[in-house]
């Protein structure tokens, strides 16, 4: 599904060059309609624990579930090999969602016509709305335990029309030398996010992912420092036996968990450290770092035939860098309120400022061949972000979500001696999100939420301009839906 | 007239009601529960409160030890015996980790220790991730749901003496207890949970139990310190045939238990080494009982 969602970035990058009605709402109906999701009945099953145990709200996991997952999907009773489970017992779990929301999308540059004549004779812009009922796509999540110890998750997940990729496929060696503190996973996985996009508790277009873990400046052609997208590489990591103390330290392909080696060589680095302390009534409240760092192709080769000039995959060098990195703090006030902040400072090498780096459907639009050089003025785009999600647990059935995020470029990729510099504001985010989710049961055998969420988001000076004073743009959505998995 | 089923169906129906009499009449109502709302808990200086604990209470546990506390939880058909032990009835106010004699209630520590630890080889997940708080509070709310707790007091903790320095004579010696009082008959002579009783014992609810198999790896549900050991078989777990040996065994042969045990454990120790050395064989079961050593 990050598939849909990388699809979604794009759209916001080239937003600004070429905005297409069509493309943007068709990109928001069906990034609406893919979710990632982990929450697994199968565990459930398996060990006889109801979702509430693991899950503030399915699918997003508390504490107990977070300690699951960091010992490799066990529970370490002596009793988590298969060999212990009845025969029967098949680790599968799907997840999928019908929805009915409405899509509005201000500004959309649209053709005009006058009577009579049949083709465009004009533009205008305006707002375009859609509404009516969906779907998500489907997860297939099969996950747990081959051996004590050794852990497995495999996840082949659909877009709404079943077209399928894999999400996610990792092995895991867990407890090495008999302790917590060595576990190392290998395959594509989701990063060690505290704040998890994969059990994120929001299912819209531009709420049902953090914008933190996707932010691109406009124009800017770095897809590979998108935290929220699983990856491929290798991840060590460690907890102490109440996971209060974690660690990780994770080795990925700057691929942006693209199989096939589609841009070059390069390779990220994804570090995090948290500590939870017990603050007695208030509960247990955890602070932490991120970082993520790496290089990435801007220069491929390409190969010129009757079609024009192609590049040809896997051969990106021309390595250049990029980081993110910021504090996650989860804190509770008691058995009912918590709140989650996460920042985020960024900052992308100027080539891929300037728009180097990913390449569009093959065609390399900007390509760091020799003698290229960068226009005058042009500077590292950084920005910051901060996150805070607040939630009121009024029961295990039933939480009240919030969000509000929102990114500010502190430097454009064009600066004050280039010819055209950008303005200090351009692309900046802020979205809100609000909804529910009301689990109507609660056992040890299937997850089903009654979901309801609406989520706006703001942007400035991207929209089109055509006569305008302002090129600001706000999306919202409204979305309903039965969320469940068995 | 009464067919002869319907006759023997009354008569053991009767005998269970006889032999269980704790369980058959331990179904309490949500009223008579709920009288006890305000039980509290006192674990190091924090003081846990029932009322505090229907939420985390609902959130985590209410699946298998059900919504009466009575250990009838949604999960709980599905685990099965003799590999599975059924949730514990907190009704019955009847406890398997405990510091205190057999026969008493538990203290607000223990019962905090074993949500903590979790039970090993049992569907019971250690709750450590917990505040300290949210477990005083369960503790609290464990205790509201048996009437033993308003009517009696904790028993004391059993003394237990500083653990001698281990050596090869203790270790012996440790072998002659095991031998005297019996151990084997449900461990085995090997520890591996083989012995003559091993496959017919029944806790106090009819329920079948294995004896603990001290060969596997696993660690004992109570605690694996050689203090917790110490604790197991000298109180007894409350509920299963495993009983207390407090009026067989001395406090110093008690820790010369404890050290032979360990020679049968997986994990390397000094004793095992030890035991290796002095090429310790299992104990006979048909030899004559060893005396015990003094006095009783
Ligand atoms: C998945 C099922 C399950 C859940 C969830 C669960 N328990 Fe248990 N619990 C058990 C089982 C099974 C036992 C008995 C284990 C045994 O006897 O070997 C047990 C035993 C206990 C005991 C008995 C300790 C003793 O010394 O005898 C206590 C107290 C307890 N649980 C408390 C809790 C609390 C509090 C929670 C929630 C935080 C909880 N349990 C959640 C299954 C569960
Ligand atoms: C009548 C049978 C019987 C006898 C005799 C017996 N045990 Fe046990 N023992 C059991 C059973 C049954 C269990 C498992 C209880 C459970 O899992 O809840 C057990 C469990 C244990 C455990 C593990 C407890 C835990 O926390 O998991 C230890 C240690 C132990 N026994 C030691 C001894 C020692 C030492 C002796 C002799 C002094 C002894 N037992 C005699 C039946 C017996």
């Amino acid at each position: 599904m990050h598939v849909t969602r990388r699809l979604r970035m794009r759209n916001f990058v080239h937003f600004a060059t070429s905005l297409s009605a069509v493309s943007l709402i068709l990109a928001a109906l069906v990034i609406t309609c893919s979710q990632p999701a982990n929450a697994l009945p199968a565990f459930a099953r398996k060990y006889g624990l109801r979702c509430s145990a693991c899950h503030e709200s399915w699918p997003m996991l508390n504490y107990f579930g977070q300690k699951f997952k960091d010992n490799g999907y066990q529970l370490m009773n002596d009793r988590d090999a298969p060999i212990w489970q009845n025969p029967g017992y098949w680790p599968v779990t799907f997840r999928i969602t019908p929805i009915w929301h409405r899509v509005s999308t201000g500004k959309v540059l649209v053709d005009t016509y006058s009577s009579g004549i049949a083709t465009p004779t004009g533009q205008a812009v305006q707002r375009v709305t859609s509404s009516g009922f969906d779907l998500s796509g489907l997860d297939f999540h099969t996950g747990g335990t081959l051996e004590k110890n050794i852990s497995f998750y495999v996840l082949p997940s659909s877009d709404p029309t079943a077209s399928f990729h894999f999400e996610t496929v990792m092995g895991r060696l867990d407890n090495l030398f008999g302790s917590p503190w060595l576990n190392v996973k290998f395959g594509k996985f989701e990063l060690d996010n505290l704040l998890s996009e994969k059990r994120i508790l929001t299912l819209t277009g531009n709420g049902g992912i953090y914008q933190l873990y996707h932010f691109r400046p406009q124009g800017d052609g770095n897809i590979f420092g998108q935290m929220g997208d699983n990856q491929l590489g290798l991840e060590v990591m460690g907890h102490s036996y109440n996971d209060r103390t974690r660690y990780s330290a994770a080795l990925l392909s700057s691929n942006d968990g693209q199989v096939e080696l589609p841009y070059g060589s390069g390779y990220t680095g994804f570090f995090t450290a948290s500590q939870a302390f017990d603050a007695g009534r208030a509960g247990v409240e955890r602070i932490g770092f991120y970082a993520m760092v790496g290089e990435a192709p801007t220069t491929w080769l390409t190969q010129t035939g009757p079609s024009g000039s192609t590049i040809l995959p896997g051969s990106g060098i021309g390595n250049k860098s990029f980081s993110r990195e910021g504090f996650v703090g989860q804190f509770y006030f008691g058995p009912h309120v918590d709140l989650t902040v996460v920042t985020q400072h960024g900052e992308d090498n100027a080539w891929f400022g300037q728009g180097y780096g990913d390449f569009i459907d093959g065609v390399a639009t900007a390509n760091n061949t020799t003698g290229t050089t960068l226009p005058a003025g042009a500077q590292n785009p950084t920005w910051n972000g901060v996150l805070f999600e607040p939630h009121y647990v009024y029961s295990p059935q039933l939480i009240f979500i919030g969000r509000y995020e929102t990114i500010r470029m502190s430097q454009q990729a064009n600066g004050s001696g280039s010819a055209t510099p950008t303005a200090s504001n351009f692309g900046n985010i802020s979205t809100y999100t609000i909804g529910y989710r009301y689990n109507p049961f609660m056992t040890s055998r299937a997850g089903f939420a009654w979901h309801n969420e609406y989520n706006w988001l703001h942007q400035d000076g991207t929209g089109p301009t055509l006569g305008l004073t302002s090129a600001n743009i706000n999306t919202s959505e409204l979305l309903v839906g039965f969320d469940f998995d068995f | 007239m009464r067919t002869t089923l319907q006759n023997w169906t009354l008569l053991f129906g009767s005998a269970v009601l006889l032999a269980f009499p704790a369980a058959a009449s331990a179904q309490l109502s949500t009223y008579d529960i709920e009288t006890r709302i305000g039980a509290e808990s006192h674990v190091g200086n924090v003081t846990g409160h029932a009322k505090d604990a229907a939420l985390p209470y609902r959130r985590y546990c209410v699946g298998c030890h059900g919504p009466l506390g009575d250990g009838n939880g949604e999960n709980a058909d599905w685990f099965l015996t003799p590999m599975y032990q059924k949730p514990r009835d907190f009704q019955l106010g009847v406890f398997k980790c405990r510091s205190t004699p057999t026969g008493t209630l538990p203290t607000d520590q223990d019962l905090f220790d074993a949500i903590t630890r979790g039970f090993d080889r049992s569907n019971m997940p250690q709750w450590n991730t917990l505040s300290k708080q949210e477990r005083a509070d369960l503790v609290a709310w464990v205790k509201h749901y048996s009437p033993r707790w308003a009517n009696e007091k904790p028993g004391a903790p059993i003394q237990i003496p500083p653990e001698p320095e281990v050596t090869a004579e203790r270790i012996k010696a440790g072998r002659d207890v095991f031998a005297r009082v019996q151990c084997w008959k449900c461990h085995g002579v090997q520890g591996m949970a083989n012995g003559p009783s091993a496959s017919t014992l029944t806790d106090d609810l009819g329920r079948p139990i294995a004896p603990f198999n001290f060969t596997e790896g696993s660690r004992p549900k109570c605690g694996d310190t050689d203090q917790d050991i110490y604790r197991i078989f000298m109180t007894g777990l409350d509920g299963t045939p495993m009983p207390s040996f407090a009026d067989n065994i001395k406090p110093d042969e008690a820790w010369d238990l404890v050290f032979y045990l360990r020679t049968f454990m997986r994990q390397h120790s000094k004793e095992k080494d030890l035991a290796k050395g002095l090429g310790l064989k299992p104990v006979d079961p048909n030899a004559p009982a060893p005396a015990a050593s003094g006095q009783q």
